[in-house]
């Protein structure tokens, strides 16, 4: 049996395995964190920011998900203070591409839209940017829509953890950053990808999708591909 | 509100498909009880040429994509006291900003030259100019409530409306998603 350590979460005491992150160790007792881009099985990224917590002592938010749990360690993960905090992401996200719930493939069934919704987004406080982005059409059995795509990696890691194939990765900096098919082809034009779909059925929002679905008809397997993750030794 | 004098409420269409005012229209039997509480001076519901000059409530559906739209808009917010911005046109400008990375021209010229099977030209008497982006409303003007959803629900513009007949802050929380 693996030791155990000591941590309060929320004001109660609770029992965490050594080696956790704070994210696994309050997922562990019950306890959810909203967040977008982890996933159990992969390795955490830290790129969403809504599982961002509060630890006693540290001036500063940490992301739940990359930050391991310590004996004696003090978390506060829900509170006004941290919901706010969580809303400002979401409408970050929701800003920055081109989120239009109403012709998308996976509304009523999007991580983002139903995060929204949980924490109480009903409007976004800052400009929307627009941005011209490309449709990747060219795989014949799925669809990449940058327009919808929320940069969280989980595609990117599943294919290079789980599928072992690494046909995605990020490209450019900041606001520019894409999500790029190997070495920027097209991705009915790579060499690696398995058409496997495990990046489809991960992606929490409609970014990456099966053909052939209309408006909100894209119900996604995710928990299906989490179990693999997880039974292939990874991340726990 | 104070006395017997009815509530003023205002309705408007911008750039949306008017599915929002369907689903005003839903709130079915509550219809009965906001005929008694509320006059409607305003909206294509009524036949009124003119935005009154003090209105007590405006849902205002539909983004921003006209100078046209703007210009109601701003006066809808001077003569207004609780602006509600309804439905995700309004509230997010979702559907007509699909337009937003097309320069105007180049739309209006694809549709109205390129798409025209007879008398190709793109209309200039008469109709409002474009905008460069349709707009959220609350990037055009301050919006006091937002009520998203494509079409929101009705359950969602009854919850507003009844809370603001009452007195209270309306609160959206779980009633409401964009989409």
């Amino acid at each position: 049996m693996e030791a155990k350590m000591t941590i309060r979460i929320d004001g109660e005491l609770v029992k965490a395995e050594k080696g956790s992150t704070i994210f696994e160790a309050a997922r562990a007792n019950g306890k959810r964190i909203p967040g977008l881009c982890n996933m159990t099985g992969l390795k955490p990224v830290g790129a969403c920011r809504l599982c961002m917590v509060e630890v006693a002592g540290v001036n500063r938010l940490l992301p739940s998900c990359t930050t391991p749990a310590q004996e004696g360690m003090s978390v506060t993960i829900r509170s006004a203070r941290l919901d706010s905090y969580r809303k400002e992401a979401l409408e970050l996200l929701l800003s920055e591409r081109n989120h239009v719930c109403a012709v998308c493939v996976s509304n009523g069934h999007c991580e983002l839209q139903s995060l929204s919704q949980e924490l109480g987004v009903t409007n976004v406080r800052y400009g929307y940017r627009y941005p011209k982005l490309p449709v990747d059409l060219s795989h014949p059995r799925y669809v990449l829509d940058h327009n919808r795509c929320i940069l969280c990696s989980r595609c990117i890691r599943v294919c290079a953890e789980v599928e072992g194939a690494h046909v995605w990765d990020i490209a450019g900096r900041g606001i520019a950053s894409m999500l790029t098919c190997e070495m920027n082809r097209s991705w009915g034009a790579s060499r690696s990808c398995t058409s496997c779909g495990k990046c489809v059925q991960v992606c929490p929002t409609g970014a990456l999708a099966e053909k052939g679905f209309a408006v909100e008809e894209m119900v996604k397997k995710f928990e299906a591909v989490e179990r693999l993750a997880v039974g292939r030794g990874g991340v726990k | 509100m104070t006395g017997k004098a009815k509530v003023k409420l205002a309705t408007a269409w911008l750039d949306g498909c008017s599915g929002c005012h369907m689903s005003l229209l839903d709130v079915d039997e509550l219809l009965v009880a906001l005929v008694e509480k509320v006059d409607l001076v305003y909206g294509p519901l009524v036949d009124a040429p003119e935005y009154p000059e003090s209105v007590d409530v405006a849902l205002v559906e539909g983004a921003v994509s006209s100078v046209g739209d703007q210009k109601l808009a701003q006066t809808i917010r001077a003569r207004t006291k609780v602006l509600i911005a309804l439905g995700d046109c309004a509230v997010t400008s979702n559907v007509p900003s699909m337009r937003n990375t097309i320069p105007v021209k180049k739309l209006l010229e694809r549709v109205y030259v390129e798409g025209a099977d007879a008398a190709p030209g793109v209309p200039k008497d008469g109709v409002p100019a474009l905008l460069r982006h349709a707009l959220p409303l609350a990037e055009v003007v301050k919006v006091d409530i937002h009520i998203p959803g494509c079409p929101p629900k009705p359950g969602a513009i009854a919850h507003v409306l009844t809370s603001l007949l009452d007195g209270k802050k309306p609160e959206l929380k779980g009633l409401v998603k964009f989409g």
